[in-house]
């Protein structure tokens, strides 16, 4: 992997967000030319005059807009929590789902839909119930000493996974079939429909609180893809290390859910996608793996809204571009890893 | 001359169990420690311990003088370096990135390695001679390159003593002569060095002194000669060999 490869990899994919968010800008039920996109930019970045419709204005900034960053938050978000995951777990077949964070995270916020509590409370249930799982996944992985720590943690994210999708079940059956129901699966096949601005202000900060640390530890990272002993002998008090990342990422995943529900695939797809194109050191992995997955989930959401009369959910979607892709690494995970 | 690594009344094992205990030993800079005892003997173990990565039993493990218990991870990191055994590479980490981990150490929490880095991992590269390996993938490499990639790695710690856990496990014959002379380069360059074998003929080699540890935890411990004899071995291996003198050191042979 030449420098040359790796910089061609990162412009590769700057490019392409910015196409597809040119595009999912333009496209839509109301399409917008790209003549009327830039005078709007132009206006709000220069102060230019312009002459476009308000309806114009009031699409691109009320409505596709929040819709826009949401996907964009929550593809960069559950891209980074899977680099993180994969990386620390030494294993391609990770993803943010596999600690049970997701299903703890959407527990929290179907608990909040089934109690009819505000969005507000419902988005917190949601971070509530990713914190809650993570700290029992590493409660229990913590005291199976017997065990590789690493399968030890998988395997009771697992576990607990199940149990918490057995509730979910539970509280879909004992809701009201009318009102809650409907608000529940909605929610669960994941979805940006409905972003709100206070949404997304409700998100970021925990999004960005996850990033941070992920971001300065990005060097050291490395060093949990090593053996336990090896990590340690070289100067890495790795429990702590490895408590510091679990947290980050799963900040950042209960941040994506509380968004827009369960979307999975794209914290498997797309840091393995990453890696392919600029190798598994941490601190260039990242970076590009968040640009990757904002860049893939806004391509997924904006086909999820134009493709069909009605809207797709774009957790559909990406598990119809998902499977495949886990079937073919499964096969060749051995081969694709290295 | 300094005395590296220091072992006082050493007993060493897992909770509840107990692998060898009594322990005595001082290395010197230049110093060789062959390190050898049956598959379960405790050679893991011992190392583990030597490193911090396992709490003594009883007595206690001095580097460079200090007791072992007072350091933190990265002061141990500076003062004994680690070549694991059987390393596995999982990731395609290239050479250089494998060598720079070797600086964690010396980088600050949330740093990357920097130019002072850069520079180190490149020369224990190039001491090793591996300098054209450095943009390969490890896990493209060959058993023997990996492990001259794992001793750069360790050299790059910047530390004055070594710990190698069974260097030539796996390796073909000719790449058990490189990583041999190595260590004895390393030495005469003023390291000390501690390292495991299935081979008695490899103390005669490269050590300047022998460690035989039997399960149950008796040891001996002495120069190559004093130590390699046909009742020692059979003591501990059950089987019995002949050493004979050749060319100025001596060779181990099994009787079959």
């Amino acid at each position: 992997m030449t420098g040359r490869t790796r910089a061609s990899a990162y412009a590769f994919a700057i490019l392409l967000l910015v196409l597809l968010t040119a595009l999912a800008f333009a496209f839509g039920r109301f399409p917008i030319s790209a003549g009327e996109l830039a005078q709007l930019a132009a206006n709000k970045l220069f102060g230019a005059s312009y002459s476009i419709a308000p309806s114009v204005e009031t699409v691109v900034l009320q409505v596709r807009g929040p819709r826009i960053l949401a996907a964009l938050l929550v593809g960069a978000s559950l891209a980074a929590a899977g680099t993180a995951y994969q990386g620390m777990f030494r294993n391609p077949l990770v993803s943010p789902d596999i600690l049970g964070v997701s299903a703890g995270a959407a527990l929290g916020a179907v608990l909040g839909i089934f109690f009819s509590q505000s969005a507000l409370v419902i988005q917190l249930g949601a971070f509530a119930g990713g914190l809650a799982a993570v700290s029992m996944v590493y409660a229990v992985g913590a005291n199976v000493r017997r065990q590789d720590p690493v399968l030890s943690l998988i395997l009771a994210g697992i576990v607990l996974g199940t149990l918490f999708g057995a509730l979910l079940a539970l509280l879909k059956y004992l809701a009201d079939p009318y009102n809650q129901l409907p608000a529940i699966t909605y929610w669960l096949l994941g979805s940006l429909a409905a972003v709100a601005p206070s949404d997304l202000a409700l998100a970021a900060p925990f999004a960005l609180a996850g990033l941070l640390p992920l971001y300065l530890l990005r060097w050291r990272m490395n060093l949990l893809s090593l053996s336990d002993d090896e990590a340690r002998a070289l100067g890495v008090p790795v429990g702590r290390l490895r408590l510091a990342v679990v947290c980050a990422a799963t900040l950042m995943t209960a941040a994506a859910v509380a968004i827009s529900g369960i979307i999975g695939w794209v914290g498997l797809l797309i840091p393995h996608a990453a890696r392919m194109l600029v190798g598994p050191e941490f601190s260039r992995l990242l970076p590009l793996s968040m640009v990757l997955g904002a860049a893939f989930l806004l391509a997924v959401d904006t086909l999820a809204r134009t493709a069909a009369p009605i809207e797709i959910p774009p957790g559909v979607l990406t598990a119809l571009i998902g499977t495949p892709f886990f079937l073919w690494l499964f096969a060749t995970a051995r081969r694709a890893w290295q | 001359m300094a005395v590296k690594i220091e072992a006082r009344a050493l007993g060493y094992g897992y909770p509840g169990r107990a692998v060898g205990r009594g322990l005595d030993l001082e290395l010197a800079a230049g110093e060789v420690l062959c390190v050898l005892g049956p598959n379960g003997g405790g050679k893991t173990t011992l190392f583990r311990t030597l490193l911090g990565l396992l709490v003594p039993q009883e007595g206690e493990v001095r580097l460079e003088g200090q007791a072992l218990a007072a350091l933190a991870r990265g002061d141990v990191a500076r003062r004994v370096g680690y070549v694991p055994q059987g390393h596995v590479a999982q990731f395609a980490f290239t050479v250089r990135d494998v060598v720079l981990m070797g600086r964690t150490a010396h980088i600050g929490l949330f740093a990357a390695p920097g130019a002072a880095d850069r520079a180190a991992a490149e020369r224990a590269i190039e001491a090793l001679g591996i300098g054209e390996l450095t943009e390969r993938v490890v896990t493209e490499l060959s058993g023997g390159e990996r492990q001259l990639t794992m001793i750069a790695r360790a050299l790059a710690q910047g530390a004055r003593a070594l710990v190698l856990d069974e260097p030539t496990a796996s390796l073909d014959f000719g790449n058990q002569v490189r990583v041999l002379r190595e260590i004895r380069r390393l030495a005469a360059e003023g390291y000390a060095v501690v390292f495991s074998s299935h081979d008695p003929s490899q103390a005669f080699l490269a050590a300047s002194r022998v460690l035989l540890l039997a399960r149950g935890g008796a040891l001996r411990q002495g120069t190559p000669a004093e130590v390699i004899t046909a009742d020692n071995l059979r003591q501990v291996y059950g089987v019995d060999v002949r050493v004979a003198p050749l060319d100025g050191t001596s060779v181990c042979l099994p009787v079959l």
